[in-house]
């Protein structure tokens, strides 16, 4: 096994996964926001970011699956060495990894049940680029409206409508994140006449 | 598979023997052999615990005897070798020492470093465990019934 594909662990794994926890938190607060986050060199194609919420959030209870491109070797031995998480199929996963079209459809995702509506997926969106611009967030955590780079809008309306129940979004960028919740309403960009 | 015989039981042997080393030992011999090579840290040294299944009389089933704090760090050495270690107690020192034997075991200098470091460990290691079998031995009764005579 070569030294490249163990490399790009957190130096310093208390403190380094303590602030790239909070950046999710933050992200998941605020959705919408984005967040920094660093520490982490996954191999490609991974990005910093999704790298660095792997080695945050995944251990050897959560089942991981790595969608398309990101399903090569190097990840899965990355992974295993630096979290040990198992790896899945969609359907068993609570995390999955990869670009949006390499992630559809959604709806062989886990979206937890009435008892456990935790038992849901997470999906970690792996974006070209991730900017405050585009469709319109409004819910929990946002003060009125925020904008932000969705890669598509009737996906989330239609996750939002499976409330208490549905998916988890992380998107992901180089060394940037933001989250949507599923208590985050998506709705096409509004107009200049109605922004509050 | 079984009936194959395992490449990796060499790297199985000295593994075995790292990780049930006394504190301080490897790295006393590693430094009194070479200067330690420079490496960079895969995984910096970090403590845990590991259940230790055992089975009564070695057939029986499995049972969980016990945890054991364990140790483990991974690193790699500038010719490229990869060392692993795991070893038994909370010593950092020993687990960096006990993964760079395992990197240069690898390497160009392992007959040097199994004579200065593996060689001795083992020998300690067996004196050992025949010095607590004989004061073992010691303490064994025999049982006997001597003939009452009673015809």
């Amino acid at each position: 096994m070569e030294a490249e594909v163990l490399s790009g662990g957190f130096a310093d794994p208390a403190i380094q996964s303590a602030h790239a926890f909070r950046s999710v938190m933050e992200a998941m607060a605020r959705p919408g926001t984005l967040q920094h986050i660093s520490g982490a060199e996954p191999p490609a194609p991974l990005s910093k970011a999704a790298g660095a919420v792997l080695l945050t959030l995944c251990d050897t209870e959560t089942g991981v699956y790595l969608a398309g491109e990101a399903d090569c070797d190097a990840v899965r031995a990355w992974l295993a060495f630096h979290t040990g998480a198992p790896l899945t199929g969609p359907s068993h996963c609570m995390f999955a990894v990869g670009t949006w079209d390499a992630l559809n459809p959604l709806s062989a995702y886990p979206i937890g049940t009435s008892e456990y509506p935790d038992r849901s997926a997470t999906l970690i969106v792996e974006c070209a680029e991730l900017a405050q611009s585009g469709a319109t967030l409004t819910g929990p955590g946002i003060k009125t409206n925020v904008a932000l780079s969705v890669p598509g809008i009737d996906a989330f309306q239609k996750n939002r409508t499976l409330f208490p129940l549905g998916l988890d979004f992380i998107f992901t960028c180089e060394g940037h994140l933001a989250a949507l919740p599923r208590t985050t309403q998506v709705s096409a960009p509004i107009g200049a006449t109605e922004v509050c | 598979m079984k009936d194959t015989s395992d490449e990796n039981a060499p790297r199985k042997a000295w593994m075995s023997l790292l990780a049930k080393a006394p504190e301080g030992r490897i790295a006393a011999l590693l430094h009194a052999a070479m200067d330690p090579p420079k490496f960079t840290w895969l995984r910096p040294p970090e403590i845990g615990s590991a259940m230790v299944r055992a089975r009564a009389g070695g057939t029986g089933a499995p049972f969980n005897l016990g945890e054991v704090t364990v140790t483990r760090c991974a690193l790699t050495l500038e010719t490229g070798e990869i060392g692993h270690a795991y070893i038994q107690g909370r010593s950092k020192a020993d687990a960096e020492a006990a993964a760079l034997v395992d990197a240069l075991m690898q390497g160009q200098s392992s007959e040097t470093v199994r004579a200065a470091v593996l060689a001795p460990l083992e020998g300690e290691a067996s004196a050992a465990r025949a010095t607590r079998a004989a004061k073992a031995a010691a303490t064994k009764v025999d049982f006997f019934t001597m003939t009452r005579g009673e015809d």
